[in-house]
């Protein structure tokens, strides 16, 4: 029996198809209620008043509350604690919470929010991450010492000035990338109740629970250990539902009616316009090598607008930052990213984080630059590529496995790619076929200060069975399912015989979020710790039962432990029955290992997570048609070639491979969350488009032979790599096809078309 | 208002208002939650059920609307221990990450199905178009209604 390597459907599949698996927005409740957000609907304001009693009296309204009745710090935020749980003195974007009301029906509900007017004295609001830098910006956070900068950093090698001197070809270009809106089919939903002892019970869509159940006692003034906070599978969640969404504001609400469940579910124009995007950004990027296609100089400058709270975009802008120069060797940079303060849509987490960006840019720029020294592409990126031991282009040395080489090698040699002028040649009439590619990578987990630590449980039950104490959250990428092949590998079990029990801050250990391509890798490496020691205690208890020495050979098999010598068994339930109840459980810590290197000579940076030391890389290629006519970028294949070490679920791999492919066009084709001058333009899914199957191209998801040593089974993430590829490959290939460059995506038939126009 | 409908399988009556949207009566008078909601107004099919043998979307639907209806919701397709065939496809060709279009998504298909037993991929696809995904990239969800096509048109099954 097999299970690391084996594509195991996922153990929550059959309860999801059925229509039985309980999300967050499917709790209700006896005698429950409703509780919805106000919204600023203005993107920059002071609040001079807020009329609420008018929406008291309205029949079914039981509480209206502003920021008068938090008694809490009233601020959330991982790193700085910026934005309100509801807003006091100003607004500073349109999806600012200014009320919160809490109802016995929707209906009254929805009256209560269109009673309530806010009486605002709008002030001038700063849109753009550049203009908002300038001294006579309005400002975003009058407070703030450094005006709308939220965070900068600087990193560079070598002398990048003199070196571009040096060089024989030089390309330059600005990119700029839009807000990406994460689109989770289930939208941000909870559930609480306020108990008979006063404790709060939050049933929430989240990556994040125990950092929620903090932030929640924190921002609302109420003891930690009183709030439980339950994460069941989310519908989705790409880094959106990394932080607070509805978990403080439901708090609120059950603190006015207690022993009453009430419910929260945000509609989509609601957290459309309120939720945190994939930061716009614009790069300024200046790459040079020498004739023999050695990289020599780079220079980025990379502005991130973060809207108008933190929620980790000085961390987003610190990762990106560290990727800027990519999977290189280049011995002289100079790397300079801002995160800024605007009233645009909030900037957050979204996978990828601060990457996606980046790679945009220096995977163009690396194109471009194959083209001025008429050398192939994915020859360029060889010459180039890190190998373990090289330095990358922040200066800190690769010591976790490095299979960029052997990514781009395969891609090298793929049919589909090696017979690409062929498959070109063959467009129809008004129809341009390319082919591009790209390199890919992504650092792994929280870098070297913040400590990535997971803990796992697992208990052998009375009946023989073993249970898994997820600490971290599904969300959807089947984690879960590989906690458990993992506890099967090393207890010798049958996969049917494990139980999980989901993230639960009564029940589960702390262990992280869901986020930072970690899931796996970290709480994976504290599992095997625990099932070991649960083994060790079997197998001890078994020697007892077999009167045999230390050291006997023994074995776990299927329910089981049997005495190889003499064939004699004995039944997990009977081992069970005869350990003691703190026996049956086991628990282990694993801290992810950290550099010990100082890119920097501004500490902050290593606070905000660089450098990594592990990484997963990627070599994809697109295969694009162009309609002369309309512009319209068809994507016909997609290959992604990967190193995230060794695969223990194939299946769950290609998902991940898959999805991400599918959001990254998304991003290079059609997604573009526009907003004019801080309002919302596309507040819904009719007018902010995302793929359907019709616009997804067949994808072939190959892996290298590749293993880490300190992963779990040899694994490294697999989460974010691949949203990474899709818009440098994409656009590399419409370079490829009509000799254009798109600088701002996504890239829409409009721009293609204006570009293609201009080349006539 | 009374309405009668066959929910299921199973004549039903309610008294819900005439005006209430079909997935609000779905998952809060009748507890099936297995019908989702990601948009409210038509765009992303989460909320498909089966009327009458055609997909329709119960965000748009209101109660009044299901007066005399052969109504199928994802609980009614299989049961947990005995799948559809489409069903079983999804779980066993990886069809299923965070799930929450799913059961919409299941519907369409099985709708499909009866339409055009043997769809290419393009059809499938096509026929599926009108439900976002945002987690697979589609391409083992067509590859599941392919492998459910299949399976359904053997007699042996």
């Amino acid at each position: 029996m097999l299970n690391i390597g084996m594509s195991i459907p996922r153990l929550d599949a059959r309860k999801k198809v059925s229509g039985l698996e309980k999300y967050a927005a499917d709790f209700y409740g006896l005698d429950f209620v409703w509780a919805g957000v106000k919204r600023a609907g203005i993107p920059h304001a002071r609040i001079r008043g807020i009329e609420i009693e008018s929406a008291k009296k309205i029949p079914g309204v039981i509480n209206v509350l502003t920021c008068r009745d938090v008694k809490g710090s009233n601020r959330q935020g991982v790193v700085r604690k910026d934005e309100p749980v509801l807003a006091d003195d100003r607004v500073r974007h349109c999806g600012d919470a200014v009320a919160l009301v809490i109802a016995e029906d929707k209906m009254a509900l929805s009256r209560a929010l269109e009673q309530i007017i806010p009486d605002y004295d709008p002030i001038p609001g700063v849109f753009d991450p550049e203009e908002a830098l300038k001294t006579e910006a309005p400002l975003v956070h009058e407070d703030n010492p450094e005006k709308n900068l939220l965070m900068k950093g600087f990193l560079s090698t070598g002398c990048a000035e003199n070196a571009f001197n040096e060089c024989d070809a030089v390309v330059e270009a600005c990119f700029e990338v839009p807000f990406q809106e994460h689109a989770y089919l289930e939208t941000e939903a909870g559930w609480a109740l306020l108990n008979k002892d006063d404790r709060l019970e939050i049933v929430v869509s989240t990556q994040t629970p125990f950092r929620d159940r903090a932030e929640v006692s924190e921002a609302i003034g109420i003891e930690e250990e009183k709030i439980r906070i339950i994460a069941p599978y989310c519908g989705g969640a790409f880094g959106g539902k990394d932080g607070v969404t509805v978990q403080s504001l439901l708090a609120l609400a059950a603190l006015c009616c207690p022993e009453r469940p009430v419910k929260m579910w945000w509609g989509r124009e609601e957290s459309f316009i309120s939720s945190a995007k994939r930061h716009m950004a614009r790069l300024y990027y200046r790459l040079g090598a020498k004739s023999d296609g050695k990289f020599h100089a780079l220079e980025a400058r990379i502005y991130y607008d973060t809207g108008p709270y933190d929620h980790l975009g000085g961390v987003v802008m610190a990762l990106g930052l560290e990727h800027a120069g990519g999977a290189y060797r280049i011995p002289n940079t100079d790397l300079k990213a801002w995160s800024v303060y605007t009233n645009n849509p909030v900037g957050g987490p979204f996978r990828g984080f601060g990457v996606v960006q980046v790679t945009a840019a220096m995977e163009q720029m690396v194109d471009m630059l194959a083209v001025e020294l008429a050398i192939d592409p994915v020859e360029l990126r060889l010459r180039n590529a890190l190998g373990k031991g090289d330095k990358n282009p922040i200066g800190v040395t690769m010591s976790g496995s490095t299979g960029i080489e052997e990514c781009l090698a395969t891609l090298k040699g793929n049919p589909l790619w090696e017979d690409r002028e062929k498959w070109k040649s063959k467009a129809g009439s008004f129809k341009r076929r390319g082919a591009g590619m790209t390199s890919v990578m992504q650092g792994m987990g929280y870098g070297p200060v913040v400590p990535d630590v997971a803990n796992a449980k697992i208990e052998l039950t009375e009946g023989g069975k073993f249970r898994v104490f997820c600490g971290v959250v599904d969300m959807g990428q089947g984690n879960a399912t590989t906690y458990a092949q993992i506890a099967c590998e090393v207890l010798g079990q049958d996969i049917r015989d494990m139980e999980l029990v989901l993230p639960d801050t009564s029940k589960t250990l702390p262990s992280g979020s869901a986020s930072a391509s970690r899931t796996t890798y970290t709480f994976g490496n504290a599992l095997i710790g625990a099932a070991e020691i649960l083994k060790e205690r079997i197998l001890k208890c078994a020697n007892r039962v077999f009167m045999n020495g230390e050291g006997s050979d023994i074995a776990l098999i299927p329910g089981g432990v049997r005495n190889i010598p003499s064939g004699q068994e004995i039944s997990l339930s009977e081992i069970a029955g005869l350990l003691g109840n703190s026996e049956r459980l086991a628990v282990s810590r694993f801290q992810a290992p950290v550099s010990t290197e100082t890119p920097a000579e501004d500490p902050i940076l290593r606070v905000y997570g660089v450098p990594h030391v592990i990484f997963s890389f990627g070599a994809h290629a697109a295969f694009i048609e162009v309609d002369e006519l309309t512009g319209r970028i068809e994507v016909v294949k997609y290959i992604t070639v990967t190193d995230c070490g060794r695969i223990i679920n194939p299946q769950l791999f290609e998902q991940q491979m898959q999805g991400g492919v599918a959001q990254g066009i998304g991003y290079a084709l059609m997604e573009d969350f526009v907003t004019e001058r801080g309002f919302v333009n596309t507040p819904d899914l009719a007018t902010y488009i995302i793929p359907t199957a019709m616009d997804m191209p067949d994808m072939d998801s190959i892996t290298v032979d590749a293993y880490e040593p300190t992963g779990p089974f040899g694994l490294k993430g697999a989460g974010e790599v691949a949203c990474n590829g899709p818009l440098p490959a994409i656009a590399n290939a419409l370079a490829d096809a009509c000799g254009i460059r798109v600088l701002r995506s996504p890239l829409t038939p409009e721009r293609v078309l204006a570009e293609m126009n201009k080349e006539k | 208002m009374k309405i009668s409908f066959i929910l299921n399988g199973t004549e039903t009556c309610i008294d819900v208002a005439p005006d209430k949207r079909v997935i609000d009566v779905l998952r809060e008078d009748l507890c099936l939650t297995g019908t989702k909601e990601a948009c409210g107004s038509g765009e992303c099919g989460a909320c498909t059920v089966i009327a009458d043998g055609e997909t329709r979307l119960s965000c748009l639907m209101l109660a009044a609307q299901l007066e005399g209806r052969n109504l199928v919701t994802i609980e009614g397709l299989g049961s947990e221990k005995s799948l559809h065939p489409v069903q079983e496809a999804f779980m066993e060709h990886g069809a299923v990450q965070c799930g929450f279009c799913t059961p919409g998504m299941v519907l369409s298909a099985v709708a499909l199905l009866k339409k055009n037993p043997g769809p290419s991929r393009e059809e499938i696809r096509k026929g599926i178009s009108g439900n976002l995904c945002r987690c697979t990239g589609y391409q083992k969800i067509v590859d599941a209604i392919s492998e459910a096509a299949v399976k359904m048109g053997r007699p042996d099954k």
